[in-house]
Order: structure tokens, then sequence, then C-alpha cells
């Protein structure tokens, strides 16, 4: 099969892969670039586990054309970190105890990012809304939801 | 047609770990030359913490920080072997044989040290900061890192332990059929209050006050983390997970995350845990742990929630809007019974 020459950048920094048709952005960025923090959950666009930002909007990666985003921006979990620093929803996650086997973790980070980049000052009912695409099997989402909300307020240690 | 609150209530008693051939597990203890110490493990952290627990676990018997014990876990090839991640015994059957192996590097760390400090090692204690010095003078010490330089490079020793944690297999009375499937069990009661809406059918979680009972909490923030979602596995199973809830066939059965049902973070309620500790005698510093218990007294008291609301008896799980108005109907309406 034929493959296409696709360029974007990727947590800040240009990238160049050759894809064949019908590749999703997954696969993508976990077999091309090597970035293995989008997980293959369902691939079905069922559980979450995949998300990841492009220009800044929440979307399923196992459900997107890798084509699709020429010369745009996808930003993922790798991306979050300043330098050393952690992210403070990594921070709050972790101080929160949002994550058990972790799975889902990245994917629900992602998801908490969209809703904070949007909407600094989610009220609970939002924090549930913006990850209510996502499947946690260990956490019971109070964890997560609490870690959000103490992101937002600044309660993270920085 | 109206929603109705019903509460209900479960105990369980839940053993630690099962005994139907021994179920042992092994671990090994060694010094690195820097003076930290390696556990291998073949056992498995599935996100309970077992990795954080045992290093607390090797640290503390050995006397020295935790940020000096690295465990390594998961691989079968440089691991010794555990007969796995199961039965709530991960605390307590690894647990004690990180403990046993501890023990037993401990042991050489001391003598090594004595041998340094020309003392008798039963004359030296470990202060947790890395460092071994003589009982009462504090200044006749030597850190561990020298220790292990020591009795690598000089004395040719190896720091290192083996421990296993055995139950021998319990014997069945052939006259009585009595037999101890266990030595120790953890014990857990839950209240939950649901909602029942007898024209849908449709439970909602209102809230959950449960008490557990588990040894001693080696690691209170990882017991209530497993407990808050261990719960929720629990609602998962009374309410929503089946890979069979259509009919007439398999084939209309669920094929993805949003056919097979799991609460999600819109149907959670508040949970409000107490945990009591009473230490196991067998347990590595009591413990025993929480492992199954935290979704087990969920389904009863959530059934028995149901009956509480609307009066009807459901005992095949999932207890899902279809069962709970099949039954509404079959005894002529909801009979809510009276609230305790």
């Amino acid at each position: 099969m034929a493959k296409t020459a696709l360029q974007f950048r990727h947590n800040g920094r240009d990238v160049a892969i050759f894809v064949d048709g019908g590749t999703n952005l997954l696969v993508a960025l976990r077999e091309l670039i090597g970035d293995m923090t989008p997980k293959f959950g369902c691939g079905q666009g069922g559980c979450g586990a995949c998300s990841v930002l492009i220009d800044g909007e929440l979307h399923l990666s196992c459900l997107t054309l890798a084509e699709s985003v020429a010369g745009r921006s996808v930003q993922t979990l790798d991306g979050i970190k300043d330098g050393p620093n952690l992210h403070p929803l990594q921070r709050a996650f972790a101080d929160n105890f949002a994550a058990q086997c972790g799975y889902c973790t990245p994917g629900m980070l992602m998801a908490a990012k969209a809703l904070l980049d949007r909407n600094p000052q989610p009220s609970r009912e939002e924090v549930v809304e913006a990850i209510s695409g996502n499947i946690c099997r260990c956490t019971g989402y109070e964890p997560i939801i609490n870690a959000v909300l103490a992101a937002a307020s600044g309660r993270a240690r920085a | 047609m109206a929603r109705h609150r019903g509460r209900g209530i479960a105990s369980i008693n839940y053993p630690i770990g099962m005994n139907l051939g021994g179920d042992p597990s092994q671990a090994l203890v060694h010094s690195n030359p820097s003076g930290k110490f390696t556990v291998a493990l073949s056992s498995i952290d599935l996100g309970q913490g077992m990795k954080s627990v045992t290093r607390q676990i090797c640290a503390e018997t050995l006397g020295v920080p935790v940020e000096d014990v690295y465990v390594d876990t998961a691989d079968s090839d440089t691991g010794p072997h555990c007969m796995g991640s199961f039965a709530s015994r991960g605390t307590h059957r690894v647990g004690n044989a990180v403990m046993a192996a501890a023990k037993e590097a401990r042991g050489v760390m001391m003598e090594a040290a004595a041998e340094e400090l020309e003392v008798n090692a039963a004359d030296l204690e470990t202060d947790g900061r890395g460092n071994i010095h003589v009982k009462g003078a504090p200044h006749r010490s030597i850190s561990t890192k020298d220790v292990a330089i020591a009795a690598q490079f000089k004395q040719g020793k190896t720091i290192s332990g083996r421990g296993i944690f055995l139950v021998p297999l319990s014997d069945v009375d052939p006259e009585t059929g009595e037999m101890s499937p266990a030595t120790c069990y953890a014990h857990a009661c839950l209240v939950a209050e649901v909602e029942v809406d007898d024209e849908t059918g449709e439970i909602a979680m209102v809230r959950m006050d449960s008490a557990y009972e588990l040894g001693r909490a080696l690691n209170p923030r990882l017991v209530e983390q497993q407990l808050v979602g261990g719960a929720w596995m629990g609602i998962s199973h009374t309410l929503y997970e089946t890979p069979e809830p259509y009919y007439p066939d398999p084939a209309h059965g669920p094929r993805d995350f949003v056919e097979y049902l799991m609460p999600g973070p819109g149907d959670i309620c508040p949970h409000d845990i107490a945990v009591l500790e009473r230490p196991a005698a067998d347990g590595p510093f009591g413990a025993k742990g929480p492992g199954e218990m935290c979704a087990n007294p969920v389904l009863p008291a959530v059934a028995n929630a149901i009956f509480n609301a609307v009066g009807v008896r459901i005992d095949d799980l999932p207890i899902t809007p279809e069962k709970v108005l099949r039954a509404i109907k079959a005894q002529g309406g909801s009979r809510p019974q009276q609230r305790r």
C-alpha cells in the first residue's frame, strides 16, 4: 500500500512520518513516533485511554485518521510537563491517589487538561462531565474528580 | 409511580489467602555495593500498592530508610516464585516472605558491621537513617553503605536473604470434616442507601458508609484508595456488569464499552469509610490487607437496600432495571419496607 508523507507538530516539535492509508493517530503516535503515553484501550472510542489534544481540543486518537492532523498541533501526556516539573494536574493526581493501575491516567489527564484550559475553575459537575468519556476500573472516580478540583484551585503542590 | 429510598446492610468476614496446596510466596533481598537494597519478587502490583507495601516492610525489617529499598516485581524470570496477586493475599503472604528475607539479610549486614566495628553483632542497632551503631554509643557507627562495601570487597560476604511464607496445607478431619482454610480473616460492614424508581426500575446509589477491619493498615492512604475504588467495582458487579444482559441470544450481547455497562463518574456517591486496625498475629507487622474485601460487602448491602426500598428480593446479578420492574410487577406494585 502506498504510504503518505505526514507532517505535524507533536508536543511542540515538528515530526515527519510516512503512514499507510487508514492509519489512525494512536498507531502513528505509538508505533511510528514512539510516544507511548496515549494508551490503546478498546480501539473503538469507548474508553478514553487514547485521548490527546489536537490544536487544544480533546480527541480520541484511536478514532482519528492520522492524515487528518497534517499541519496541526498534537499534544499528548508526554508533552504536558514543564521540563523536569510535573504539570499541576499530574502533581494533583499523585497527591490525591488518583491512579492505581495507571492505564486510564494519560487519557484522564488529557481530558482534565482540556477542561481546565477552557474552564480554569470548573464545578464538580463540570469535572464529572469532562471525564465521563474516560473509563477507570480502579479508583471509583472520586479521587480523580478530587484531583482535578485540587489542581484547579491550586491546592496541588507546585 | 415514585422514587423510593431504601437502606441495606451487609457484614462479611473474608479469609486472607488460601491454603489449597499451601499458597506460598517467596522473596529475595540483597544489598548493592551502594548500601541500597533490592527486593526481587515475581508478585504483581496491579496498582493496589504491593510495591509500596513490600518496600516499607523490607525497610522496616532491615532498619534502613525506605528510600534505600527498591522492589523489582512482576518478572518470573528474575524473581522467585509467587502464587500470585489474588485471594487478598499480597500484603500477608508476600509481605511475610519479604520480612523473612529482610531478616536474614539484616543478620548478615549486622555481622559484617560487627566485624568492621570490632564488636559483637548483638550489641549493634540500626538507626533507620542508614547507619548501624553500638547500642548506647551512637558515635561508634558505620553507614550501611560502608558495611556493603566492606562486605563485598573486604570480607567476601553477600548481604542477602531468602524468604518464603507457607501456610501448611490443612488436613480435613475425616470424622467431622473440620479444617482450617485460613489463618486470619478480615471483616467488613457496609450500609448502602439507594433510590429505586418504580416506573423505570433504575437504581441510583445515594451513599455508602462502611467499616473495614483488616489488621494493621501498613499504608493507610493505599488502604483507603483500594477501599474507595473497590467499592465501585462491587457496585459495578451489583448493578451493571454482565456479558449477557440481552436476549434472546448472545449475539445481542455487549460488543464494546458503550454496551458493556460500568458505573461512570456521574454514578458515584459519597462513601464514608472507617478503618479499624486489629493487628493479625501472623501478619507482617500485623497486616492482613484489604484485597477483594473492598467489593464483597457492597453486593448484599445493595440487594438488601433495594428490598428495603421497593420490597423485591433479587438474587440474580446484576440487578438490572428490567429485573426490578419484573419483580415489582410480579408482586403487584412496589412495597416499601420500614426504614431502619
